[in-house]
């Protein structure tokens, strides 16, 4: 079995001695960060410690239904946090539903992929490997569809006219929508890249750090860290293409109209 | 040849209108009357109601794309979607006699767009336009920001294409100009649309 040193309390608070460290900090130099700080920190410690509740939970009972209803909730509240992050917003259902529906639709496909042709653990849902393979990927692809969507609908607001000049010549919404939307995918996909081109000199990703204080081999962390690496890549670039067409096909129409009337700017105060 | 009848968004009352074979129509009225909004509408670029039909076709039996090949609009402002002026032209070669009638060199092709004047911005635009031989055009104040001569230049470019059959809606402020160019008049405002004899405008101020 693994070897791994066993973190006591004493030793955790003792470490917390760091968030007061930065409070005080907060209050000499009047930052007045120091409530949120403590409430981030309070914030923190009990959700994680919900997590290891639940987790603890679902690894000993190795149930589907509950595995796949750990997942739901993840893809939901990812969907809830992309689409707080939007400057502007698709109106109506389309707001929450573009977003959380090609995550779950891409998380989803690749962490099944993985769990069935590269990890295969027995039962192949087992939430030990599902629920955090999944996690990563889906923080990913958040992040890459919340970017994507956001770049599209600023842009399309912004180059409004040099789309609508295109549409006016007799462009397919297609066409016209085309240079905006690259630049939407390309912004979706660029934090996956430069993670991908730095991990191992500038960053030693979390993952692989977490197995190798876990006891496990570097040489083994590293392989599950290349796996986790092009997961996540293929998730964001698989969920950043979906809701980056889904967000033109929305704000656009049959009769191939730029239709900025469906955002709703979020930011009205 | 264009009919337009009970042309409505939700801004735009419903406005009636036709144009026929190589007529030239003048739209006056007040800022904020609603005259880009119509030529929006007509262009089909906003969504709204109303029967819009061109050589007795339905709008809503021709595609976006192909209706606006074919009812060509240039706004007062329009946009551009490349760097220089060359790659919004099809075929600068083929372009070029309209080019030079407006009074651009050649070279003008490698110019960059952001270096543009607002004068020459509407002048080329308007010639990108032309060069997809609409049947009807919508143009919005496309003299706007321009001296005496290239004025001229655009009036005698236009005029010459609605002796050849082209249909326009020309919205202008100047009513020496709608005297100039167009056939009859129509005046928007408060969001109605109504026709105007030319004679008013003699004794307007």
């Amino acid at each position: 079995m693994a070897s791994y040193i066993a973190l006591n309390y004493w030793e955790l608070a003792a470490a917390s001695v760091f968030v007061f460290m930065n409070a005080g900090l907060s209050v000499i130099f009047s930052l007045r960060v120091h409530r949120s700080m403590l409430v981030a920190a309070i914030r923190m410690v009990v959700q994680l410690a919900l997590v290891g509740l639940v987790l603890t939970t679902l690894f000993s009972i190795v149930s589907p239904l509950w595995t796949g209803l750990a997942v739901l909730g993840m893809v939901l509240f990812a969907g809830h946090e992309a689409a707080q992050q939007q400057e502007r917003r698709l109106s109506g259902w389309w707001s929450y539903g573009l977003g959380t529906g090609c995550m779950m639709m891409a998380s989803v496909l690749v962490t099944v992929f993985a769990l069935l042709i590269a990890v295969r653990p027995n039962p192949w849902y087992d939430p030990r490997y599902a629920i955090p393979l999944l996690g990563m990927i889906l923080g990913n692809c958040m992040t890459g569809i919340a970017l994507g969507l956001d770049t599209l609908t600023t842009s399309l607001v912004s180059r409004r006219a040099s789309v609508e000049a295109q549409l006016m010549l007799g462009a397919t919404r297609r066409d016209a929508a085309a240079p905006v939307m690259r630049e939407a995918l390309r912004s979706a996909m660029m934090p996956t890249i430069n993670s991908m081109a730095v991990t191992g000199v500038v960053s030693l990703p979390g993952m692989m750090t977490g197995q190798i204080l876990g006891g496990v081999p570097p040489a083994e962390a590293v392989k599950y860290q290349i796996l986790v690496m092009v997961l996540i890549a293929g998730g964001t670039g698989l969920g950043a293409v979906t809701a980056v067409l889904g967000g033109v096909y929305r704000l656009t129409d049959g009769r191939h109209r730029l239709r900025l009337d469906r955002l709703t700017s979020s930011r009205v105060s | 040849m264009l009919k337009v009848r009970d042309l409505r968004t939700n801004i735009l009352k419903p406005a009636s209108l036709s144009l026929s074979v190589g007529e030239c129509v003048a739209v006056r009225g007040p800022s904020g009357a609603g005259k880009t909004l119509l030529l929006r509408a007509i262009a089909d670029l906003d969504p709204n109601d109303g029967v819009v039909t061109l050589d007795g076709r339905d709008r809503s039996t021709i595609a976006g794309p192909e209706w606006r090949r074919l009812v060509g609009y240039v706004p007062a402002e329009p946009g551009w979607w490349a760097d220089t002026v060359g790659e919004h032209f099809g075929e600068w070669t083929a372009a070029l006699v309209l080019v030079r009638h407006l009074g651009f060199p050649e070279e003008t092709k490698a110019w960059p767009i952001d270096r543009l004047s607002t004068g020459e911005r509407l002048r080329l635009a308007l010639i990108r336009a032309l060069m997809a031989l609409p049947k009807v055009l919508l143009l919005d104040e496309p003299t706007a920001a321009l001296d005496a001569a290239s004025v001229a230049a655009v009036e005698s470019l236009i005029g010459a294409r609605i002796r050849a059959g082209l249909a326009v809606l020309w919205v202008t402020h100047d009513s020496e100009q709608a005297k100039r160019i167009a056939h009859r008049l129509l005046v928007l405002e408060a969001g109605q649309i109504r026709e105007e004899a030319f004679e008013w405008l003699a004794t307007s101020p």
